[in-house]
């Protein structure tokens, strides 16, 4: 990792911490910035030679009649031109390359951070977020290194160039033509300021009308119903309106902002030839050197106006590297400890200990709360609230409100290569077991381990690779169909087909336009939901893992699908330890053991038919989901009668 | 280029001609102007070659400084009204745009989506105003400098005009040619981009596989890979790109170059003086941007007509939904009636063979199992959805026959997915008629009242974004006091009462039965608990009423009622954890 670890405190973070962390970016590169700057410079003198030359070529030429020497001045006006073409594509292409290669190594630390970060950072940062620190925030940077900081280092050495030649060419005719700078200043102020807080106006109308769009073309079906069409049209007429305003607010600064430059560039023009045309007539300056005082003098302003401009992108780029270092500092929560459990053979033994746990801690406000609670949860013991301090129960004494808890109290082992059902109403706490097994998220109290070895003390690597999870939702990376089986693991096409055919994946894959080679999307949209199942199964199979995590589908398929499916989970389960949140018939039954969960309690537990026959919560759970697909297997009940 | 949508805006335009007329005559007077000055210039110079008096000198002074000043007023006034009539034509084309969605159907916006439109509203919009400000001023400026600038150089010499404006017009082939190349390639770059933007929401997203398959390290070869492609597209950009600049500034130089060497060499021979010589060069200079502008005005304006297209979609889009030739009815009773009712969304039908008679003041209930067509057929009453001909009668009316205001008027619709404006609760319930005492009145049946007592601006509290967030029940007991608000004779609740616990849901219902007893009430539910009371229930499967009648009768068939009843008396107990036996 290349971002150093320097940014310990946080708080008060500042401009200058900023920059100093993205000058850490241009270190690699520190050779291509050097050699750009060198370009800069030299640019910023070529530049300088054309007036010059124009002098040269009416003091010495023109005024005396020397016609044949104007060809050798001709000339090096020429060399100059082709060396300023030369080094100004140089400059342009390194620098902006410079900038790429920045912005890659950006991305590549946002994105490796991205992948470290624990499962939870996902749950309150939507994905859309976080895509932007990617994409946008990155390029605002970039702008930076592009068009804003280096090319204000260029500007200001063109304008100390000019101003180095003028003071040279006649000192006190240069400070005539300086005596227009403070205006400039003051009138750019005024622009800065006014064309900022018109376009910050600006902005907010156009939020504005966004918001408005959103909010009615949503609600369109509402807004015909209570026939508001016409208010509305009016309201939107208002804030249109308004938007209106604000942008004619802001062209008036930009109407005014470029006449009066102009005014003031003529103004210097004016003293120039007042000034400078005496001092002609007195002898005491070339008319040569009055025209190339002209000339640098009209170079002079066109920077001076593009800084404000770049005042902006340097802003820009500031809220977007505070965004992204924001990112980069986000510790990841699930991480492996330093000494991590690796062990060579992993024989897939699972337990849950008096497992406690909640997706977001509350608020330990200590003393006076300063985040506001509510009102109905009356006082809270703090005790409840420390982490756990390895293995072992707390007393029952200092219980936490359980409420907060998604999990209480759950304890169960599953040996090696057995099997187990997790089965509840929705909300009931399976997910969350599944999600602690796989350790997205650590416990509160309690301890979840693998071959007796707490998940905590495992390396994360290794834990996960021995195990593989199939979620309902089957998630596709767009690529074909062998590398959404193999992922990035090294898995042979052998094993990739091996696997297929296990799962009675094979046939449809064959049957693709492509085989195995077929390109999915994004969303799979080319594959049936069945065909998706089968294809995750094919996924974990290959991996061979000694875990497996399944999470059932809920949606139906046909006939045929279903029982390719039941036959391909019957294999994947076969000598594995399976944790299954059930919503299958065949899969309940078949399981050593079912946990039927209830608010995030265990509530039963033992074999179907044992179940069964207490009458309890299972029953009327079979009753609710699994009794249909008994009757659905005699045959298809249709709707019929119509009255 | 024909621009058949650019051409639709001419209308408008000429509609505003006076303001057009006038920001292109200060456009015109600022470039004469502009030329002018070096024409001072010129002769300040030339008599500096010979002598002049100091007075002279500040009168030149005086000259330029004056005619700067006259052109900068001539230069806003063309800005504020070239630039202010686009913004004055976005704001018109805005409000038609929004005038025209107001317009338009529950169809249309099932088709399109809304960041799409809202994005034509915004986006496309500017893009357009690009094409009508700037665009038109540019277009027109560069036209008149040229002409100005080329007339005064071919005053001062033919010859050497026409040696320098041999590279000028390469500048102009340089941009259009390269300008294209630029172009695509840097759609390649944004290309690559989106690409890796999917990239990273397609990993984001399937966040929980990663981990679990530990592929950590193969989604950052991935995305590397992505990462080194985007970099090497940029690559092939900036060295056309980056080329394209010096290239304008060199062959602007060549320009110079020429001045200098040949325009040198007149002076000598005195075929030009000294004062021109200066002043051609300026003139020369005052080309270098207009020439610059003629090839970005060219991309402007293409993409404005594709922008433009894309908004013209939207206006040319036929309402389906519309009064023709309605029938003069006011007041309604609400009798309602199906009729062999067959509906579909293109080819896939929703309903089929839909007959059902409810009288005038009595409640029906309809239940079945998620897609059946419940919402739809209920849709189908206030015209949200537009049923065939013949088939949806009100008080014996066809509904496509009534005035849709007071067929609407008539109807009170309560949709599954409780809508508000963020607007205060006042403001939603009267959303209608503005009515602050029937609001009230609603209010209170709808069991709002207490949760109204709760917040400290009582009904005046804004609700979303920048006021209190409703939980969802909430949410629905406005929507249902916004239709009970507007007093309607017949009212629909399309399972408007989902996020609503069942104990609060039968309060609710309670306090409403002395409105529904005297108007017809549609219950849309999955609640056999919501429906038991009515005075005929319909369960509905794929498209067809299944089974009819009271709630004791339906039990007693056995059949999908019974069996839904028996269900969600089970989920009940489960919910409540009590053990059976």
């Amino acid at each position: 990792m290349s971002q150093p670890d320097d940014d310990a405190l946080a708080p008060g973070r500042t401009d200058f911490g900023l920059l100093r962390r993205l000058l850490g970016y241009l270190r690699p590169h520190a050779t291509a910035v050097a050699v750009s700057f060198l370009l800069i410079v030299a640019l910023a003198g070529v530049d300088l030679v054309g007036p010059y030359l124009t002098k040269v070529a009416i003091d010495q030429h023109i005024t005396t009649g020397d016609a044949a020497g104007l060809a050798s001045v001709a000339g090096l006006y020429l060399l100059a031109m082709l060396v300023s073409f030369g080094l100004r594509f140089a400059q342009t292409y390194i620098m902006q390359m410079t900038g790429q290669r920045i912005m890659q190594d950006m991305r590549r630390d946002i994105y490796a951070h991205l992948q470290r970060l624990h499962v939870g950072y996902f749950d309150k940062n939507p994905v859309g977020r976080l895509m932007t620190r990617v994409t946008t925030d990155v390029d605002a940077v970039n702008e930076l290194f592009t068009s804003g900081v280096v090319t204000v280092f260029g500007d200001l050495f063109t304008l100390l160039g000019i101003m180095a030649v003028m003071l040279a060419l006649d000192w006190r005719l240069a400070l005539v033509s300086f005596a227009v700078i403070p205006l400039f200043f003051l009138l750019t102020d005024w622009f800065r300021r006014g064309a900022r807080q018109s376009f910050r106006e600006t902005r907010k109308w156009v939020a504005r009308i966004n918001a408005f769009l959103q909010e009615n073309l949503s609600g369109m079906s509402v807004l015909q119903l209570y026939r508001r069409e016409a208010g509305n049209r009016a309201a939107f007429a208002e804030v249109n309106r308004s938007h209106y305003d604000a942008n004619m607010r802001a062209i008036f600064y930009y109407a005014v902002f470029y006449p009066v430059i102009e005014l003031l560039a003529a103004v210097a023009t004016a003293l120039i030839l007042i000034y400078g045309g005496a001092q002609v007539l007195a002898g005491g300056l070339t008319l040569g050197a009055l025209v190339a005082f002209i000339q640098y003098s009209e170079r002079f302003w066109r920077p001076i106006s593009d800084l404000s401009e770049k005042f902006n992108v340097l802003q820009a780029a500031m809220a977007a590297s505070e965004r992204i270092f924001g990112l980069l500092d986000t510790a990841p929560l699930v991480v492996s400890p330093e000494r991590a459990a690796r062990p060579p053979q992993v024989t897939g033994h699972v337990s849950f200990d008096d497992v406690w746990f909640q997706y977001e801690k509350p608020p330990t406000g200590s003393g006076g709360a300063t985040q506001p609670t509510p009102a109905d949860n009356g006082p809270r013991s703090e005790v409840g609230f420390t982490p756990p301090s390895g293995a072992g129960g707390l007393g029952g004494a200092a219980q936490p409100p359980p409420e907060n808890y998604v999990l209480s109290e759950i304890s169960f082992t599953v040996d090696s290569g057995k099997s187990v059902a997790l089965v509840g109403a929705t909300g009931a706490g399976k997910t969350s077991i599944i999600s602690l097994l796989m350790r997205f998220y650590d416990v509160q109290r309690g301890r979840v381990a693998v071959d007796g070895t707490d998940v905590r003390e495992w390396d994360l690597e290794r834990l996960r690779s021995s195990m593989a999870l199939v979620l309902q939702d089957v998630h596709l990376f767009s690529g074909t169909i062998a590398s959404n089986i193999r992922l990035g693991s090294e898995i042979g096409m052998e094993r990739v087909r091996a696997a297929a055919e296990a799962v009675a994946a094979h046939r449809f894959i064959e049957r693709l336009p492509k085989g195995y080679d077929t390109e999915v999307t994004e969303r799979g949209s080319t594959l049936s939901v069945g065909q998706k199942q089968l294809l995750s199964f094919a996924r974990a199979l290959a991996h061979d893992p000694r875990v497996l995590i399944l999470d059932e589908a809920t949606s139906s398929v046909d006939t045929e699908t279903e029982q390719l499916i039941q036959a391909a989970l019957k294999l994947l389960m076969k000598g594995r330890t399976s944790i299954v949140i059930a919503h299958r018939l065949s899969t309940v039954q078949n399981v050593d053991e079912i946990l039927v969960l209830h608010k995030g309690r265990i509530r039963e537990r033992g074999t179907h038919q044992e179940l069964l026959a207490r009458r309890g919560m299972y029953w009327k759970l079979y009753e609710l989901q699994y009794k249909d697909q008994e009757l659905a297997a005699g045959g298809r009940a249709e709707a019929t009668a119509s009255a | 280029m024909t621009l058949p949508h650019l051409r639709r805006l001419a209308p408008a335009l000429a509609r505003r001609r006076r303001a057009l007329g006038l920001g292109l005559g200060a456009l015109a007077l600022t470039t004469l102007i502009s030329v002018a000055s070096p024409w001072v210039l010129r002769h300040a110079i030339d008599d500096l070659t010979l002598a002049v008096t100091r007075q002279k000198l500040w009168l030149y002074a005086g000259l330029i400084l004056a005619l700067v000043a006259l052109e900068g007023v001539f230069r806003y006034q063309m800005r504020m009204i070239l630039v202010g009539l686009s913004r004055d034509m976005e704001f018109d084309l805005r409000n038609q745009v929004f005038e025209h969605l107001t317009r338009l159907g529950a169809r249309y916006y099932q088709t399109n989506r809304i960041g799409e439109l809202m994005s034509r509203a915004t986006n496309d919009m500017s893009a357009v105003r690009m094409v009508l400000g700037p665009g038109i001023m540019y277009t027109a400026s560069t036209l008149a400098t040229f002409v100005a600038t080329v007339a005064m150089m071919l005053a001062i010499s033919p010859r050497l005009t026409l040696m320098t404006l041999v590279p000028l017009l390469l500048v102009s082939w340089l941009v259009r040619h390269y300008g294209r190349q630029v172009h695509d390639r840097y759609e390649e770059v944004q290309a690559q981009l989106a690409e890796m933007n999917a990239l990273v929401q397609e990993n984001l997203s399937g966040a929980r596989v990663v981990r679990a398959y530990a592929q950590e390290p193969a989604e950052e070869r991935r995305f590397a890979e992505a990462n080194r492609e985007y970099v090497a597209r940029n690559r092939r950009l900036v060295r056309i790109a980056g080329i394209l600049h010096p290239g304008i500034g060199f062959l602007m130089g060549l320009g110079s170059l020429t001045v200098l060497w040949l325009g040198g060499r007149m002076v000598v021979a005195r075929e030009v003086t000294l004062g021109e010589f200066v002043a051609f060069g300026v003139y020369l200079a005052m080309l270098h941007w207009p020439m610059i502008a003629l090839g970005w005005v060219v991309n402007l304006v293409e993409r404005g007509e594709a922008s433009l297209g894309r908004i013209h979609a939207i206006l040319d889009a036929i309402p389906e939904i519309r009064d023709e030739a309605p029938l003069p009815v006011t007041t309604l009773a609400g009798e309602v009636e199906f009729r062999g009712l067959d509906f579909a969304y293109g080819d896939e039908p929703v309903l089929e063979g839909i007959s059902l008679k409810v009288p005038a003041g009595s409640t029906v209930a309809i239940v079945g199992p998620t897609g059946c067509g419940k919402s739809t057929l209920v849709s189908l009453l206030p015209r949200l959805l537009d049923p065939p001909e013949g088939r949806v009668f009100v008080d014996g009316h066809d509904v496509r026959r009534l005035p849709l205001a007071t067929l609407r008027a008539a109807v009170g619709f309560v949709p599954q997915e409780s809508f508000l404006f963020s607007a205060t609760l006042r403001e939603n319930v009267a959303l209608a008629d503005g009515s602050a005492e029937r609001a009230l009145a609603a209010a209170r049946i709808a069991q709002l009242e207490k949760d109204v007592a709760g917040f400290a601006q009582g009904f005046d509290t804004r609700v979303g974004e920048r006021g209190v967030t409703l939980s969802g029940g909430q949410r629905q007991r406005t929507a249902l006091a916004r239709a009970l608000a507007t007093d309607p004779r017949i009212l629909v609740l399309d399972d408007a009462l989902s996020a609503v616990d069942t104990e609060t849901e039968e309060e609710i219902l309670s306090g409403l039965r002395g409105f529904m007893r005297q108007r017809t009430t549609f219950l849309v539910s999955h609640r056999v608990s919501t429906v038991k009371d009515a005075d005929l229930i319909v369960v509905m499967r794929e498209g067809r009423i299944v089974e009819r009648g009271r709630h004791d009768e339906l039990v007693a068939q056995g059949g999908f009622y019974a069996e839904l009843h028996r269900r969600q008396l089970l989920e009940r107990e489960i919910e409540t954890g009590e053990d059976a036996a």
